[in-house]
């Protein structure tokens, strides 16, 4: 949620729907609360609201709405005078705080691509600093809430929609390590847990994430998934057998994608050095088969438990 | 193939007609939002490319002001239309002045007449994207009937013309079909990859050019079969997307094998082969060793 004009149903569509970020100019003002379900991974529902309404009215069931979500994403203008936006984030963290206490508050300090480097940092200073004083007034200086720097026009808000969807995936810890797994034993340099649809990241080994190398993974997505639409009318049975592509560049490193399960791609970058490439790809299709079943494990149980912490909105 | 090939292209238009954005998304991999950033071109730019090892194209993208226009028609026009294989005429689909625009590619036409008779015509509908998708075809159809007449009446009667916009690929599909009406041994390149195709017994095959990704010839014998009309092009597109990734990794882009089905690879030094094949079983290393078997043919 967040003051009107300040970019929410654009990055719904973009993140969401793979709508070009220069659309979302046409995009009209949103006016019902919206909800959308993407029953992949973690059964996203994605409730967006409009900005202009005031939730305190009796007439929104804003208590059932805050109980029932596991996130709830701010934002903030960041080309446009921020002060009332601010206030108003502090009475509705007050309140959802009340109502929720587990709630996970992102701020999603947004539009950035048209700062200068200096001013973003000044941006983001100010404003945690400012939210952290309001905090303080209110008696919730307790209150964990996240900040991330975000423009649509690049693969930032991809990022920080990963990093929040992370937080409330609770079998995290286990894909990391999973993951970890997997990077030591096959020569293999980094890699991401896709959702094939958003191209948000689930999970990664816990190297750094290079956002250079994120990009280049997920495009490497696009890439697979485009061709193949273009020659899948061949085989219908295309459904039942798992997608996998395998790219090498010239300077040795190799681009991996394996399709797991519920919606989700391995893509693993693989420095081979010495070793010859094939060997090498044969290590690690016999490692992420294992994986996979691994993944398989852990979801077999998951889906008939009723997910009500999975759900947020922004 | 002999080296005296040098080919000249002359890119002309009116001013803000998309030249010089076409010529930056096609040679020198811009995006198509980069192009906003591109100014007004002085005069004449030159490029310089080598395509396919040892044809040399030489763009000559002519700034369309009417000051350079004037220019060109009166004191240059011996060293502008001299020895020009093809002729490129964009058209602005947007354009106010139609009757002008005409008469400027009338004036091109009378040079090109007394200069280099046998150039070859091309016409470009640019912008496209700017019309309405119902009226795109009627438009098409009244500007290239317009056109034909006014070109055959300067003794050009096989003007080929298409509708282009750099927001989609039919930018790809225009400039493939420019440029392999220059190359001089296409049927080789023709009899020796249905060869090829029948003894991979392969769905398709198609051939690149390896920087621009534009589409050399490809295999098709229709077959029954419904695919994408437009696949060639997006193909073009989706590739040359990943090359600009992979270079983010300081790299470049060697194979792509998807699925045991499409097997993408260099074949010569400047060509890049796009093979989809009937079945997914066939164990790959056979597939690998046959294309580097037939890299010999196509060198």
């Amino acid at each position: 949620m967040g003051l009107r004009r300040g970019g929410k149903s654009s990055i719904c569509k973009v993140v969401f729907h793979n709508m070009q970020p220069l659309d979302t100019l046409y995009l009209e003002s949103t006016t019902n609360p919206t909800t959308e379900h993407f029953s992949t991974l973690i059964d996203l529902a994605v409730m967006e609201l409009p900005g202009q309404l005031n939730y305190f009215e009796p007439t929104y069931d804003s208590e059932r709405l805050f109980k029932s979500v596991g996130a709830l994403v701010y934002v903030i203008d960041a080309q446009d005078e921020y002060m009332n936006a601010l206030t108003n984030f502090a009475i509705i963290i007050e309140y959802a705080h009340k109502v929720n206490p587990n709630i996970n508050i992102e701020v999603l300090i947004h539009k950035v691509d048209g700062l200068s480097e200096d001013f973003k940092v000044d941006t983001q200073r100010d404003i945690m600093q400012r939210t952290g004083e309001e905090l303080l007034e209110l008696g919730l200086d307790g209150v964990q809430v996240s900040f991330y720097l975000t423009s649509i026009f690049d693969h930032s808000i991809y990022e920080a929609f990963s990093r929040i969807v992370q937080k409330l995936i609770p079998e995290l810890p286990f894909l990391e390590n999973m993951l970890d797994n997997l990077v030591q034993h096959s020569k293999i340099e980094k890699c991401f847990l896709f959702d094939v649809n958003s191209k948000i990241y689930v999970s990664t080994d816990s190297a750094p994430v290079d956002i250079v190398t994120y990009e280049t993974c997920a495009e490497f997505v696009d890439v697979t998934i485009d061709l193949h639409d273009l020659y899948k009318d061949q085989a219908k049975k295309d459904t039942s057998r798992e997608l996998k592509s395998v790219s090498a560049l010239n300077n040795g490193v190799v681009i991996y994608l394996r399709q797991m399960i519920r919606g989700l791609a391995l893509v693993a970058l693989i420095r081979p050095d010495d070793t010859d490439v094939d060997s090498c790809l044969t290590v690690v299709d016999y490692n992420v088969d294992i994986f996979k079943n691994g993944l398989e494990n852990v979801w077999a149980h998951a889906r008939i438990k009723p997910e009500d912490g999975d759900n947020s909105y922004a | 193939m002999s080296s005296n090939n040098r080919k000249k292209l002359l890119l002309m238009g009116r001013s803000g007609s998309g030249k010089s954005s076409m010529r930056s998304i096609i040679f020198s991999n811009y995006s198509a939002f980069d192009t906003r950033r591109l100014g007004a071109t002085i005069d004449v730019e030159h490029s310089h490319l080598r395509f396919l090892g040892n044809m040399t194209l030489n763009l000559w993208d002519c700034g369309g002001q009417d000051v350079f226009m004037e220019n060109y028609f009166t004191q240059q026009k011996d060293h502008i239309f001299q020895m020009v294989q093809v002729l490129i005429h964009v058209f602005d689909v947007e354009s106010q002045e139609i009757i002008k625009d005409i008469e400027i590619f009338t004036r091109a036409l009378k040079q090109l007449k007394r200069y280099s008779p046998d150039a070859k015509i091309f016409v470009l509908l640019h912008k496209m994207d700017l019309v309405q998708l119902d009226k795109r075809q009627e438009l098409l159809h009244i500007m290239m009937a317009k056109l034909q007449e006014t070109s055959a009446a300067y003794g050009f009667p096989e003007l080929v013309g298409f509708p282009t916009s750099i927001w989609d690929e039919s930018l790809y599909k225009a400039w493939s079909q420019i440029i392999c009406s220059l190359i001089p041994n296409m049927s080789t390149y023709q009899h020796n990859l249905k060869k090829l195709k029948g003894v991979m017994d392969a769905r398709e095959i198609i051939l690149f050019e390896k920087t621009t990704f534009l589409v050399i010839c490809s295999s098709n014998t229709a077959t029954g079969e419904i695919l994408d009309p437009k696949r060639f092009e997006k193909i073009s597109n989706i590739m040359k997307n990943f090359k600009q990734s992979s270079m983010k990794l300081k790299s470049s882009f060697k194979t792509l094998v998807l699925d045991n089905t499409i097997y993408v690879c260099e074949l010569s030094s400047n060509m890049m082969c796009f093979i989809v094949l009937n079945r997914a079983d066939d164990p790959q290393d056979l597939i690998l060793g046959n294309i580097k078997k037939v890299k010999a043919y196509f060198q």
